[in-house]
């Protein structure tokens, strides 16, 4: 058993920053806790690590109950946001301190670190201080200094949240890489959808304080168990509907979808939730439900396209793969049609607008 | 084109004499200031030969005070570093109430005048004052004596230390700390290891401000040691002392030494706070 976690909660004054958190993470497994900022993510990283004392709740790692333990008797790596490495220490010594602490050999430590350098690639950058480093470099040294005291649990605070775009996809694909050798249980935190997707064999999503799903990135991304998962992983399209006899019509339309997925639905006001690329825009109405709209702007994103459409007042993003655009096929201004490849709904019991709310402050729609 | 560019350089000539004459200015009152009154003394001293500099410092008097201002320095570096240490990470790190409040009165001993800080000690440690009174049936002397002179010293001060390492700390922030926990280094280990050489340089810049204090300290030690020739005269008690009985030689040689002190604290002051920059 690698890291679990039962019932924990966590209040700052009045605020309540984790609520009733059960999770589990296998041996060996590399989970990332994903979730828009401030929803307690990271509180519950620092609470693994004995940073932060829970209200209540049980926490084991590797089958002990380290709840009463202190961060010191935990035995667990970590890697912070922004590294906090030890800035009048050169290299090296950040990465032998916890070997110091132990009081291990000298030669014996100088082996551990040698390696160590050989392992996150930094070899000739022993004698630098932090401030003589990138933040790749750092980062790196942050995670050598985590692994020397072989930890049997990493844990790692948003790892790439300060370092630039590039650096970040290539780190990224390095630490997949790295914990495939190790192969040392590892939770990440991170605000980033892709990156959860592109690193973790599993992923936890972290809502106000609350898991709000946990799955495969395949599992989370393809069948969201919320409208707050669907769209805080990857785009989407957030409309307005009801449905009647097994038919979903979009409000402010005249025009309906056969509920053909499994979402078993009663009659009512629903919300349909439809992904930009699982939108396909056709030049004329070859479908009797195909949806009539204009297009507004086409935004050039390198890969792909993006294309705001307009039906009836409402605003839905599609995004076409450059190589139907190359042909010239979509033009700003222009009547077309679309339709939905595949798309969920879920109850409105929430009532629409609040929703919307919801999503529009943690940023992910406009 | 030409004429634009025949304007900007009218500007910058304009520039030129206003900086100028702003260094020139500035300069002079400087020069007025301090280093006019450091040669005046300097030659004073010196008119006489090298002799009188010398005998007039060999004096028993003379030898009692600077020994009087070395020991009340040394006790006041060792105690205020460690309080002042201890007063920092209280007002950085703990929670009380009342805390703003608390940290406002740290700065007290800025706002006291030294001669009324040095009657507050008086009326308290006193003969006849209520902590005094306690202490003089134990046989033990404040006021009058070397304790005293150190409780006022430690008293104007305190807030050095506090003052320039609250900041540091405050920037040093949580994280290294909470790493080295993480590391397995317990609390004291983590102090020593982490937190104390990232706050060195404003540790130590905070200290060479408390010696510069404790050094020209006057008012307040004056109050307080009652200025006995030979038993609580400090430095710059002594050099009041000569001057006042018309013995300038003697009252110049002193103070001469005190200047190059000062000198020698003020480089240390400008190597430190470059360092602390940094």
């Amino acid at each position: 058993m690698g890291i679990l976690l039962k019932e924990i909660c966590k209040k700052f004054g009045d605020f309540v920053a984790v609520d009733h958190v059960s999770f589990e993470v296998q041996e060996g497994e590399l989970v990332a806790l994903l979730g828009p900022s401030g929803c307690g993510k990271s509180t519950i990283l620092r609470i693994i690590a004995g940073l932060e004392t829970p209200d209540s709740g049980e926490i084991y790692l590797t089958g002990k109950d380290v709840t009463a333990l202190s961060p010191q008797k935990r035995k667990v790596g970590f890697v912070f946001q922004h590294y906090a490495l030890f800035k009048h220490m050169t290299a090296e010594k950040n990465i032998a301190f916890g070997l110091e602490i132990q009081k291990k050999k000298k030669d014996d430590i100088h082996k551990k670190v040698q390696e160590l350098i050989d392992l996150v690639k930094l070899q000739g950058y022993e004698k630098h201080y932090p401030d003589q480093l990138s933040g790749g470099q750092r980062q790196r040294v942050a995670l050598a200094r985590a692994l020397a005291t072989e930890p049997k649990v990493l844990l790692l605070d948003e790892p790439f949240g300060a370092l630039d775009a590039k650096v970040r996809e290539n780190l990224g694909q390095w630490l997949r890489e790295f914990h495939k050798k190790l192969k040392i249980t590892s939770i990440f935190v991170t605000h980033d959808q892709s990156e959860a997707i592109e690193i973790s064999d599993k992923i936890i999503v972290i809502r106000q304080g609350t898991v709000e799903q946990i799955g495969t990135a395949r599992e989370v991304y393809e069948h969201p168990g919320s409208k707050f998962v669907a769209s805080f992983i990857g785009q989407v399209n957030v409309l307005d509907a009801i449905v009647k006899a097994n038919q979903i019509r979009i409000k402010g339309t005249n025009y309906s979808v056969e509920n053909k997925n499994n979402d078993t639905q009663n009659d009512g006001d629903v919300v349909l939730l439809v992904r930009p690329e699982d939108i396909q825009l056709i030049p004329a109405e070859e479908m009797p439900n195909d949806l009539p709209c204009t297009i507004k702007r086409i935004h050039y994103r390198g890969s792909h396209y993006e294309i705001d459409c307009e039906i009836n007042g409402l605003n839905v993003r599609i995004i076409e793969n450059k190589k139907d655009i190359y042909q010239e096929k979509w033009r700003e201004n222009q009547n077309v049609y679309m339709n939905f490849k595949s798309f969920r709904i879920f109850q409105a019991e929430q009532g629409h607008e609040r929703i919307h709310e919801k999503l529009k402050e943690a940023g992910y729609i406009e | 084109m030409k004429e634009q560019l025949k304007q900007i350089r009218i500007v910058r000539k304009k520039n030129y004499i206003g900086r100028y004459t702003l260094i020139i200015l500035v300069m002079a009152w400087f020069i007025i200031l301090t280093m006019l009154p450091v040669y005046g003394i300097i030659k004073e001293t010196f008119k006489n030969g090298w002799h009188i500099f010398i005998t007039s410092l060999a004096t028993p008097a003379s030898q009692h005070s600077f020994l009087m201002t070395l020991w009340i320095t040394v006790g006041t570096i060792i105690i205020n570093t460690v309080f002042g240490v201890i007063l920092a990470v209280v007002l950085v790190k703990q929670n009380f109430r009342g805390k703003l409040l608390f940290e406002g009165f740290v700065d007290l001993p800025f706002a006291v005048s030294p001669v009324v800080a040095g009657f507050m000690f008086i009326v308290l440690f006193g003969p006849k004052g209520w902590i005094g009174n306690w202490f003089e049936t134990h046989q033990l002397k404040i006021v009058y004596a070397f304790p005293g002179m150190l409780i006022a010293t430690l008293f104007v001060t305190l807030p050095f230390v506090a003052r320039e390492v609250i900041p540091v700390l405050r920037e040093f922030g949580l994280q290294q700390e909470e790493a080295a926990y993480i590391l397995g280094a317990s609390k004291w280990q983590t102090f020593l290891k982490v937190t104390l050489p990232s706050i060195k340089w404003g540790l130590a810049y905070g200290i060479t401000l408390t010696i510069a204090r404790s050094i020209g300290e006057f008012g307040a030690v004056l109050v307080v040691s009652g200025s006995i020739i030979n038993k609580t005269q400090t430095a710059t008690l002594h050099i009041h002392q000569e001057f006042t009985d018309f013995n300038y030689a003697g009252a110049f040689s002193a103070a001469v030494v005190l200047a190059v002190i000062s000198f020698l604290i003020l480089t240390t002051m400008q190597h430190v706070y470059k360092r602390k920059r940094i």
